[in-house]
């Protein structure tokens, strides 16, 4: 049952993605460009999301397991360390120059445009290249 | 500061959407979104393989669905050059393996949960894109 909720997850994440335009980087872009012609959609898409998740993670904050598997499994790292800034920071980067993350870069596959496939490609190269940076 | 394109009613919504999948996989799987974990995780780990696979499976045919469905356009615009494209697939990919998430991960699961480190995260890499767009529209 776990695997049809994961495909279903993609899914709705997916759509969301696409209803709110985050699928499309000139929207990003437009986000992220404060300082000239600013669009906003952005944090409204992040208040939509977390004022519907973040009450349920503290509901569950007591329950002892989640419905279709033995434990809830993800990281609890508090450290705020130099991986952090230093990771943050090279995707911050890389997300101002074209607009792209990697939910949208992946759901927008499908529609087929050299320009998503070169920087999924290049992205699951990054994940690769990033476990040369093992320093703490 | 100039306000352009602003669709807050659609953002909104499908902010919604994006924490209403959040909340399907916590309850129910016990995991947290973060599409550069699941995404990189599939590629390096044999661990929870197969949801991995569906829910990239999901998140890839969402748009043609919607399509299909509503019968609307999805506009994308894409400017920057395919070198550009790489150096950023590069950036981001490196980059959200060494801090642990990307937006949804940090930006929504992390903050979502009040995890101080996803706080950081998020700030940093939104000031930094800020930064990067300043500096590309100067150049």
């Amino acid at each position: 049952m776990n695997r049809v909720v994961s495909l279903i997850s993609g899914i709705i994440f997916g759509v969301g993605l696409t209803v709110s335009q985050m699928i499309n980087p000139a929207k990003v872009l437009g986000f992220l460009n404060i300082f000239g012609d600013w669009d906003p959609s952005l944090a409204f898409v992040m208040i939509g999301a977390l004022i519907i998740s973040s009450p349920f993670f503290h509901l569950c904050k007591n329950n002892k397991k989640p419905i279709f598997a033995d434990n809830f499994s993800y990281s609890n790292n508090k450290e705020l360390n130099k991986r952090l800034i230093i990771g943050s920071s090279l995707f911050g980067a890389g997300w101002g120059l074209a607009g792209l993350c990697p939910g949208p870069a992946i759901a927008s596959l499908t529609l087929l445009n050299t320009s998503s496939v070169i920087f999924v490609i290049t992205m699951f190269v990054g994940f690769y290249l990033s476990d040369i940076y093992k320093e703490k | 500061m100039n306000i352009v394109n602003f669709t807050p009613i659609t953002a909104f919504t499908g902010g919604l959407l994006i924490g209403l999948a959040v909340i399907l996989f916590f309850v129910f799987n016990g995991r947290l979104i973060g599409v550069s974990g699941i995404a990189s995780n599939f590629l390096t780990s044999k661990n929870n393989i197969m949801d991995n696979f569906l829910f990239l499976i999901g998140l890839i045919v969402a748009p043609i669905a919607y399509k299909l469905i509503t019968q609307k356009e999805i506009n994308i615009s894409i400017s920057s050059s395919l070198l550009l494209l790489a150096i950023a697939g590069l950036l981001v990919g490196a980059g959200t393996r060494i801090s642990g998430g990307c937006t949804s991960g940090h930006g929504i699961s992390g903050i979502g949960r009040f995890s101080l480190r996803s706080i950081v995260a998020t700030v940093t890499f939104m000031i930094v894109g800020i930064l990067t767009i300043l500096i590309k529209n100067i150049i």
